[in-house]
């Protein structure tokens, strides 16, 4: 027995492929069948593969008994007959089923899953499920502890979501020219709403919440991939994503609290992941710049900047203003204001401030507070900050305020 | 010293257990055997293929099978060498795929004379 080591997620990734290939092939109706001979290929590796090593090629293996699989599933299923009729009639002499787990297909097939999978028929909740269930690979265990829920309604979820697929006769296949674009922005918001799931999740648990940025990234590779999805916003949303993923080390401290851009350790921030946003906003840049995720992957690139740069604030504040005027959100013109202060000094940055009355907005409140600590009107600071905790929505950030409040209250006015 | 063999049965897992997990038993599996070696008490091993299985019946009837109602597959065993039931089951109990719930472990004393 030997003991050579299998390729790292080897299975979580072959899943994928195998699952869209057949999927593809025989229509999403076919979907669970699918699912259950790629799982049951992968016993069949368990089982065999212990005692005798791996084979010399691993994947090809797993190609082979998933397909011998699938035509004793057909044979005795007596689908095979209608299948085979179906096929002739439109192609050439087959008398089996051939099923292509060439490269081509594999990511042909694999892109098509990602757009059925991010129909927007279904909720986009129900969306990321279907795209962590089908393509990224992940057990409803693994689902389930990402959104702090529980596999009996993860399961459900994707119940659901696959009978929507059905009754709306979703096909495995490309958009048209008509709908592409459309069609694509749904996907690209779906990812990174994943990705943002990771980002901010308040789960406690790091690496699960790293794991769906990884995801996230690597469905957005599926998209760089194929020349047809390589565009303006995908390479935008990349960017975006290496960015922030560059500081995922650095957002977190060992009992688990959210460290703040501010107070975050720089040498903990991955250079690769910012190399690799440079790379992927100079790509989006060959295009017209329109895509609402460019402004935000600039704003994210000036972040990695030294605060000694005397164009960094000022140039964020530019792209905030461009931003605010295509996505008017509370949370955009808050952050909006923290830049306002680095270039026109705290005082200036409450007048503007106040200008969004967001009373009951404990973001807002807590921005307020820290602009007057700033002013050292620490009244102003400690009243705003009480409002905050009162209209604050989960443990974490009432934690967070209440250690901003001991803090003031610590410090002996200026 | 006795011989004993050790079926290995799992349940359908598509959705219960998932890729990266099987991957993972694979891996331990791989070290269980390999530990058994070691103490010189393995005999052989082996998985059962299912896809070519045949099921005969008292007519002579050979059919593909089994299935059905099946709830749980007979993936493959090992033979170990141990003075007693006991200490056999006590090497059953480090099977990977004992980690997922419907899963066992039979084990049976191979006659000898």
């Amino acid at each position: 027995m030997n003991e050579s080591d299998i390729i790292p997620h080897l299975f979580k990734t072959e899943y994928s492929k195998m699952v869209s290939v057949l999927t593809r092939s025989f229509g999403l109706e076919y979907i669970e069948t699918a699912e259950d001979i790629v799982s049951e290929t992968f016993l069949s590796a368990l089982d065999s593969w212990s005692y005798k090593g791996k084979p010399a090629n691993p994947t090809a293996w797993l190609y082979t008994v998933a397909k011998n699989k699938l035509k004793n599933h057909l044979a005795r299923n007596n689908t095979f007959n209608k299948l085979v009729s179906e096929q002739l009639t439109d192609k050439s002499q087959c008398n089996e089923i051939s099923i292509d787990f060439s490269d081509k297909n594999i990511s042909d097939s694999q892109l098509q899953m990602l757009f059925a999978v991010c129909h927007p028929s279904i909720s986009t909740e129900a969306q990321i499920c279907l795209a962590l269930r089908m393509l990224c690979g992940l057990g409803l265990n693994e689902i389930a502890d990402a959104f702090l829920s529980n596999k009996e309604t993860i399961h459900k979820r994707l119940q659901r979501a696959k009978e929507k697929l059905y009754s709306e006769k979703i096909k495995i296949e490309m958009p048209d020219d008509k709908e592409i674009n459309e069609r694509l922005n749904t996907v690209i918001q779906t990812i990174y709403l994943l990705f943002s799931e990771g980002y901010y999740s308040e789960s406690n648990n790091s690496i699960v919440r790293k794991e769906l940025c990884v995801e996230a990234l690597n469905l957005a590779y599926l998209l760089l991939d194929n020349p047809q999805t390589n565009n303006h916003a995908t390479n935008a949303l990349m960017s975006l994503m290496c960015f922030q993923a560059s500081r995922l080390e650095a957002r977190q401290s060992e009992n688990g609290d959210i460290v703040l851009y501010d107070d975050q350790d720089r040498t903990l921030w991955n250079t690769e992941f910012i190399e690799k946003g440079f790379h992927y906003l100079q790509q989006a840049s060959k295009w017209e710049i329109k895509s609402t995720y460019y402004v935000e992957a600039s704003i994210a690139y000036w972040h990695t900047v030294d605060n000694s740069n005397r164009d960094k604030w000022t140039s964020i504040l530019k792209l905030y203003d461009v931003l605010l005027s295509a996505k008017n959100s509370p949370i955009v013109a808050l952050n909006r204001i923290w830049a306002f202060s680095k270039v026109h000094g705290n005082n200036a940055a409450i007048v503007e401030a106040e200008k969004l009355g967001l009373h009951t907005n404990h973001f807002y409140l807590v921005l307020l507070a820290e602009l007057y600590n700033h002013i050292d009107d620490d009244d102003k600071a400690n009243e705003y900050l009480t409002k905050a905790h009162r209209f604050c929505k989960t443990n974490t950030e009432k934690e967070m305020i209440q250690k901003k409040i001991d803090k003031l209250n610590k410090e002996p006015t200026a | 010293m006795k011989e004993y063999i050790l079926l290995f049965r799992h349940e359908n897992v598509n959705g219960k257990v998932s890729p990266e997990q099987i991957q993972q038993w694979m891996k331990q599996q791989m070290d269980w055997v390999n530990s058994i070696v070691a103490k010189n008490k393995f005999v052989s091993g082996t998985g059962l293929l299912f896809d070519d299985a045949k099921v005969v019946n008292h007519k002579k009837f050979v059919t593909n099978g089994p299935f059905g109602d099946i709830k749980e597959t007979l993936g493959g065993y090992i033979i170990v060498k141990a003075e007693s039931a006991d200490e056999a089951a006590e090497f059953a109990k480090g099977a990977p795929i004992l980690q997922g719930e419907g899963n066992t472990v039979e084990v049976r004393e191979i006659v000898t004379h």
